[in-house]
């Protein structure tokens, strides 16, 4: 079951591409991004949310790849280095979640399917980036919307969506 | 002109990609119910029907946008390229269109 809103957002730690291990601050904002290398929703909205991560200097931003790379070799962790390293590097770091526990414990649903958490370490987004994957005109703004509420102090007016994209690849 | 739609339930495009194809046989005097929907159910089953992922499209038995050599065969959202370089989980309907008018031509 997907976090609901205001409840309080897992910690974890998980490497990124480097091998460098990167954990949920405490009493920053976060943006919690499960995503994958071989779904085009992933794909499609990918530079969208890269693009926020960099409009978002004073946000910490992180994308999760969960999937099985057993049945979907596309999203190893090799796979990711390979990406990361084909893009010059991302705004934002891409980490592992090899067991899948960290995916189990957010409730992620698909790739994409993005939380924003606030300072306080509570869950105040979840949901899609935007509308449409195939519109990238629309900058991902229902999470900009979010950010801008949360790093204002208030309530995002839509503080939930429903997540689009594929459904994320559990192990059997 | 033999017709086929593959799809997966697990894949949210199938619904958008079959109304596009739909309107892509309407728009070349073609009956949109020759269509034939098969839904993919296993890994066994796209290993055998050469499925490369969600939807997956064939006229005259022919992939309308063939895939990369090498693509495995599974339960998946499959990837397409729009015209202008965009990524998507549908095929572009002008590429469905010319796939359609090369068959067309063809006869």
């Amino acid at each position: 079951m997907t976090l609901a809103i205001r409840e309080k957002a897992p910690g974890f730690t998980l490497p990124d591409t480097e091998g460098r291990e990167h954990s949920l601050p405490e009493g920053e904002v976060s943006a919690v991004v499960f995503t994958c290398n071989h779904c085009p929703y992933a794909l499609a909205w990918h530079d969208r949310i890269a693009q926020v991560a960099r409009d978002y200097g004073d946000v910490r931003f992180f994308a999760i790849n969960p999937n099985d790379a057993e049945r979907y070799p596309g999203d190893s962790y090799e796979a990711m280095r390979e990406r990361v390293e084909r893009d010059g590097g991302w705004p934002l770091p891409y980490l592992r979640d090899e067991s899948q526990e960290v995916a189990r414990a957010y409730g992620a649903q698909t790739t994409p399917h993005v939380f924003v958490v606030d300072a306080e370490g509570a869950v105040r987004y979840a949901g899609a980036p935007d509308a449409d994957h195939r519109d990238p005109g629309l900058e991902a703004v229902w999470l900009r919307e979010a950010l801008d509420a949360v790093l204002a102090g208030e309530e995002p007016a839509r503080a939930e969506t429903k997540p689009v994209g594929c459904s994320v690849k559990w192990r059997a | 002109m033999r017709v086929e739609f593959l799809w997966w339930h697990g894949c949210p495009s199938h619904p958008e990609a079959l109304a596009e194809l739909r309107e892509v046989l309407r728009s070349e005097d073609l009956d949109p119910n020759l269509i034939e929907r098969r839904e993919i159910e296993s890994d066994e089953q796209a290993e055998r029907e050469r499925f490369p992922g969600s939807p997956t499209i064939l006229i005259d038995g022919e992939d309308v946008i063939p895939p990369d050599d090498g693509e495995p065969f599974s339960l998946t959202c499959r990837v397409y390229r729009l015209r202008d370089g965009r990524y998507s989980a549908t095929p572009d309907p002008d590429d469905l269109r010319d796939a359609v008018k090369r068959v067309k031509e063809n006869r």
